[in-house]
């Protein structure tokens, strides 16, 4: 049956491709609308997921807060269509989603085949292990003749083969169907690591009954780049969904924040004066406001207060920034320069 | 003459009666049976007093955040603090009234059919199912009467499990039973269009026909032509389960005697009369456990739903568990959704059986 489903999807994205937008059409619907329409997780701790008051929250929430602010000048004007994996594309083909933000990787595959186009990155993923405190280990190649915990029919499995025949170490996988099940048997002590990406560890770790005798190992042993996604064809909309994060980078770089950014208007730094728009290009590029940047920092924050906020240190993640800190802070996150 | 008195009867052996008598005939009449009682009392022990222990001597109830969880048995704090998710999905707080007012309105519409002595129940039937829709749906979804528009993608919870077999249920079951006439008949295109439908639709699980709906057929429509999710749902759903329903109609009219029908055409009924007024009403009674049986499949089934992204109740119970300050209280969560799905399917399973007793007129097969 998934066979069948794989090629009547490919016929149908086919018949798609002749209807994919107009330049510019997006910015213009959405502007008529008076929303962004964002596809998201149906549930996905730390990027999307809806809180107590039935707010929809999470870092990839907050990419499309910002592009509604950058829009409209106010973070509220979106709406959510929770997608899962398997009609997160065709929701962005049919036009039913304007963009999707919706942790999903960026390959070759995705980005040729599927009439699509992924706008940046807003979290470098990669797979890591998870293993006992009172193991003593320190790096994952020190766990030769380890057992591990996978989630079944997973690239994290092949990830894991690849690694360990690079590395010419052996391994025993114990595979499970649901990472509810993964997580308790390694808290059993079926496994000696349990493996999967990165930001799923940290969310199976607080699930164990003391989360404090986990660690997560330093290697990252594939990438997995998540970012949001626009449908092919409307390069304008593409351009705003990528300054949009670019945005919120630049402000971390140059330090304005939602609580200092009524203050930083009066700044003299002609950087910071180029991002809030006070003077260069302002919002002429992109067809939006002068203001969008200053809107999205006012309203989401930049980069890093939508990290610490959602992933990192002050939400129960805890996910160090790692290889989502700036370029010059020893990471991979880096945005062109607002000029 | 001495007349003969008996003595009075001795009472039956204390082993025979009481606790005791019960203990020997039920529990240990035999040493196999014997063997399995204890065990079966093991595996109590050992099962029910930690559940007892850890649902509720152990649990904690209130609070709103996780820190709230201290006794270190199940955390109703994570149920408690999400009820409204639960039951409303993501609708506004301040617009629940507007569910609220929908189901008072059915429920207080549907008492009188309860009422023996209530003689306008057709009327009042066709009002709760032509009417009544239509004010629910401009109670739910809104945008006209003064009312906030509300998107159905914030629908959810049970209130969407509801809306979905509600409408399931009562689309259905008129579809079905024109289908199972349909293929009955004696016109060639008509059964055969019937034959076709019934088993295309009985043919693709219900899983396909969501995909279907949700993923391929959007690609087919013009551009900009978007139709509800929920509203494609829920047309997949009412065609899926109206072909189910035919064959469970069908098995109700091939039961009736040709007699039957032979007495209704000797009345001189023409066809329609000669169906609704002897055929059906014998037909469906017999197949009431069957049509129940039915509804209650799908009941169960609209959790399937939660593939295409909506949000009924198990839908909304794995969105709220990965919420990151409830990480790690999934099963409570999943408790919970068994024992509201547990309390509905068995409420309809004791409603069909008290109609089949109200409905025995003798004859039943």
């Amino acid at each position: 049956m998934k066979k069948i489903y794989a090629i009547a999807s490919a016929v149908a994205l086919a018949t798609a491709f002749s209807t994919t937008a107009q330049a510019g059409a997006t910015l213009d619907s959405v502007k008529k609308k008076g929303f962004v329409q964002c596809g998201v997780s149906t549930g996905l701790a730390g990027f999307s997921s809806a809180d107590d008051k039935g707010n929809w929250a999470g870092l990839d929430v907050d990419i499309c807060r910002a592009v509604a602010a950058a829009v409209f000048g106010s973070a509220d004007k979106v709406k959510y269509s929770p997608l899962t994996a398997k009609e997160r594309f065709t929701a962005l083909q049919s036009g039913e989603v304007d963009m999707l933000s919706r942790n999903t990787t960026w390959t070759l595959t995705r980005d040729t085949s599927l009439g699509l186009n992924f706008a940046g990155v807003n979290y470098y993923d990669g797979q890591g292990f998870l293993v006992a405190k009172d193991l003593g280990v320190k790096s994952a190649l020190e766990l030769d003749g380890a057992s591990f915990c996978i989630q079944a029919g997973t690239t994290t499995e092949l990830n894991l083969a690849d690694y360990f025949r690079a590395n010419k170490m052996s391994y025993t996988p114990i595979t499970f169907d649901k990472s509810d099940e993964t997580v308790k048997a390694f808290e059993a002590g079926r496994c000696d690591a349990l493996t999967s990406d990165q930001s799923q560890l940290y969310a199976l770790r607080i699930q164990l009954k003391d989360p404090g005798s986990a660690m997560v190992l330093p290697e990252v042993i594939s990438k997995e780049p998540l970012g949001p996604v626009v449908a092919q064809g409307d390069d304008e909309w593409f351009n705003i969904v990528r300054w949009s994060l670019h945005a919120m980078l630049n402000a971390e770089e140059l330090g304005v924040n939602s609580g200092n950014v009524a203050k930083m208007m009066e700044s003299k730094d002609p950087n910071i004066r180029r991002l809030l728009g006070l003077e260069g290009i302002k919002g002429k590029g992109l067809g939006l406001q002068d203001g969008w940047a200053a809107s999205i920092i006012k309203d989401v924050g930049n980069y890093s207060e939508a990290f610490e906020r959602n992933v990192g240190m002050s939400s129960p993640l805890k996910i160090a920034r790692g290889q989502n800190a700036l370029w010059n802070k020893g990471g991979l996150q880096y945005a062109p320069p607002i000029r | 003459m001495k007349e003969h008195v008996p003595h009075p009867d001795l009472p039956p052996p204390i082993t025979n009666v009481g606790v005791i008598g019960w203990l020997r005939t039920k529990l240990f009449s035999t040493w196999l049976n014997a063997g399995f009682t204890l065990l079966a009392a093991y595996l109590i022990y050992l099962t029910i007093p930690p559940l007892i222990d850890w649902a509720f001597i152990k649990a904690d109830w209130f609070g709103d955040s996780r820190e709230a969880c201290t006794s270190g048995g199940a955390c109703w704090v994570f149920v408690n603090v999400r009820f409204d998710q639960f039951m409303y999905g993501l609708y506004p707080a301040e617009e629940y009234w507007r569910i609220n007012l929908a189901f008072g309105l059915l429920v207080l519409l549907a008492i009188p059919l309860f009422i023996e002595r209530f003689h306008h129940k057709g009327i009042l039937a066709a009002v709760i199912l032509f009417i009544y829709p239509i004010v629910a749906y401009y109670l739910f979804a809104g945008g006209s009467f003064g009312l906030e528009a509300i998107d159905t993608s914030r629908w959810g919870g049970l209130t969407l499990t509801l809306v979905l077999s509600g409408v399931g249920i009562v689309a259905s079951l008129p579809i079905g039973i024109v289908l199972a006439l349909g293929r009955r008949s004696k016109m060639p295109i008509v059964k055969s269009v019937c034959v076709v439908f019934i088993e295309f639709w009985r043919g693709v699980p219900l899983i396909t026909v969501l995909f279907m709906v949700s993923v391929m057929l959007p690609l087919f429509l013009p551009e900009g032509s978007h139709f509800d999710k929920l509203l494609r749902a829920m047309i997949g759903i009412v065609l899926f389960q109206s072909a189910y329903m035919a064959e469970v109609v069908r098995g109700g009219l091939a039961a009736i005697p040709k007699g039957q029908y032979e007495a209704a055409e000797a009345l001189g009924l023409n066809y329609w009369k000669s169906i609704g007024l002897i055929i059906l009403p014998q037909a469906l009674k017999l197949v009431i456990p069957g049509i129940v049986n039915t509804f209650i499949a799908l009941f169960k089934d609209t959790t399937l739903v939660l593939i295409i992204g909506l949000f009924d109740l198990l839908g909304m119970v794995q969105t709220a568990i990965t919420d990151s300050n409830w990480l790690g209280f999934s099963i409570e969560g999943y408790i919970f959704a068994a024992l509201i799905f547990w309390i509905f399917c068995f409420g309809m399973s004791r409603y069909s059986q008290s109609l089949e007793r109200k409905l025995h007129t003798g004859h039943a097969r």
